[in-house]
């Protein structure tokens, strides 16, 4: 049942080895998510479109600048010990960035290593799985991303001036759609700025090719609430 | 040999692996993990862990052949050794990895030494076993038959 509601789903895995990459992007896409794979928390930070002083550009409007991400990844799940920037450094830096904060992250690790576990909760992180990972953990995954698509919708179902779902849904029908001509000036340069980013983004996602499942029904929400 | 032969021969040497604690529960994970849009899931896998494990084994001798030592290094390459092969459920490749890391903690060199040649020997064994599987598996795939999966009762 929970088929076409998961696949609208967009996990970003994070694992600097390859054989745990392909075994979660697996998992994760078995269970019906779409998967992006990155090998360091850097990529993954790049990914996100994480970079400093992104919250005041004078020529974007005040329609929540940088806030793509929040619909376009809805959980990040990644490695705990990594070369570089840990996934705890990772979590860190997500947790401190406004426009990120609210994807909720989960730590894997293969090591029980219980103030580990309570560093990453303390710090924002919502699970800790043990590796190797398996089916039955993902489970635990769905209430997390439940409650992003719910705080997704909000904009929505209030009478809110900030237009940010209904922003997006636009954008993804410009993906796939001619621009409607009486579309306001401003929203249109919007768009287009974000159909460019996200033509960019596209580039790096490799699994993620049909377009369908990027496009995101406008009131798809309220299947997925029920 | 006809493929219910093969089939039955397979269910046999899984069980073997499992008896001699080869392999684990995780490899039946990877198995679940396979499906009709990815038949070759286990196979890339597997492959992607022998790869892996060649070449930190390379490293690990190379690491221990130094007249001085890094044992964080050892530790390090040890520790993702340890990852690939519980990744996989190679079960007695994992434990002696745990074992090797405790003597990597104690700067045991003769310890360390021994571990490594005893991590070869397990995954050499695994390996050989798992390459036999494997083409067991294809066998019976290219005599039309599926991977009786079910008959496995743990």
């Amino acid at each position: 049942m929970g088929m076409a509601a998961e696949s609208q789903f967009h996990v970003l895995a994070v694992d600097d080895s390859l054989i745990d990459r392909k075994l979660i992007e697996r998992l994760l896409k078995t269970s019906s998510y779409q998967v992006t794979t990155v090998d360091s928390g850097s990529k993954a930070l790049e990914f996100l479109g994480l970079r400093q002083n992104d919250q005041i550009d004078p020529n974007t409007p005040p329609v929540s600048p940088g806030n793509h991400q929040e619909v376009e990844v809805n959980l990040i799940i990644t490695d705990y010990c990594m070369p570089g920037m840990t996934g705890y450094d990772l979590l860190k830096k997500i947790k401190e960035s406004s426009s990120l904060r609210n994807i909720p992250v989960v730590i894997m690790s293969s090591e029980n290593v219980p103030s580990r576990i309570n560093r990453c909760l303390e710090e924002g992180a919502e699970e800790f799985f043990l590796k190797p990972v398996r089916l039955a953990d993902l489970n635990r995954l769905r209430p997390h991303l439940m409650k992003t698509k719910l705080k997704d919708q909000k904009p929505e179902t209030q009478e809110n001036p900030e237009l940010e779902k209904q922003e997006l849904d636009q954008i993804d029908e410009h993906l796939t759609l001619e621009p409607p001509s009486s579309q306001p000036q401003l929203d249109q340069q919007q768009s287009q700025q974000a159909v460019a980013s996200n033509n960019k983004r596209k580039a790096i996602e490799q699994g993620l090719s049909s377009e369908t499942d990027r496009t995101r029904p406008r009131y798809s929400g309220i299947a997925t609430v029920v | 040999m006809d493929v219910g032969q093969m089939q039955r021969q397979w269910v046999d040497y899984m069980k073997s692996l499992f008896m001699e604690g080869l392999l684990d529960g995780q490899f039946l994970q990877l198995k679940q993990l396979q499906d009709e849009t990815n038949p070759d899931f286990v196979v890339e896998v597997v492959s992607l862990f022998f790869e892996d494990s060649e070449r930190l084994l390379n490293d690990l001798t190379i690491a221990l052949d130094q007249t001085d030592i890094d044992f964080k290094k050892v530790d390090s390459h040890v520790h993702q050794l340890k990852g690939s092969s519980s990744s996989i459920g190679a079960q007695r490749v994992k434990n002696a990895c745990i074992a090797f890391r405790n003597f990597c903690e104690e700067q045991n060199i003769d310890a360390c030494l021994r571990c490594l040649q005893q991590v070869k020997q397990e995954y050499c064994l695994v390996k050989t076993k798992l390459e036999t599987l494997l083409g067991l598996e294809q066998q019976i795939a290219a005599a039309g038959g599926s991977i009786p999966m079910m008959e496995l009762s743990f």
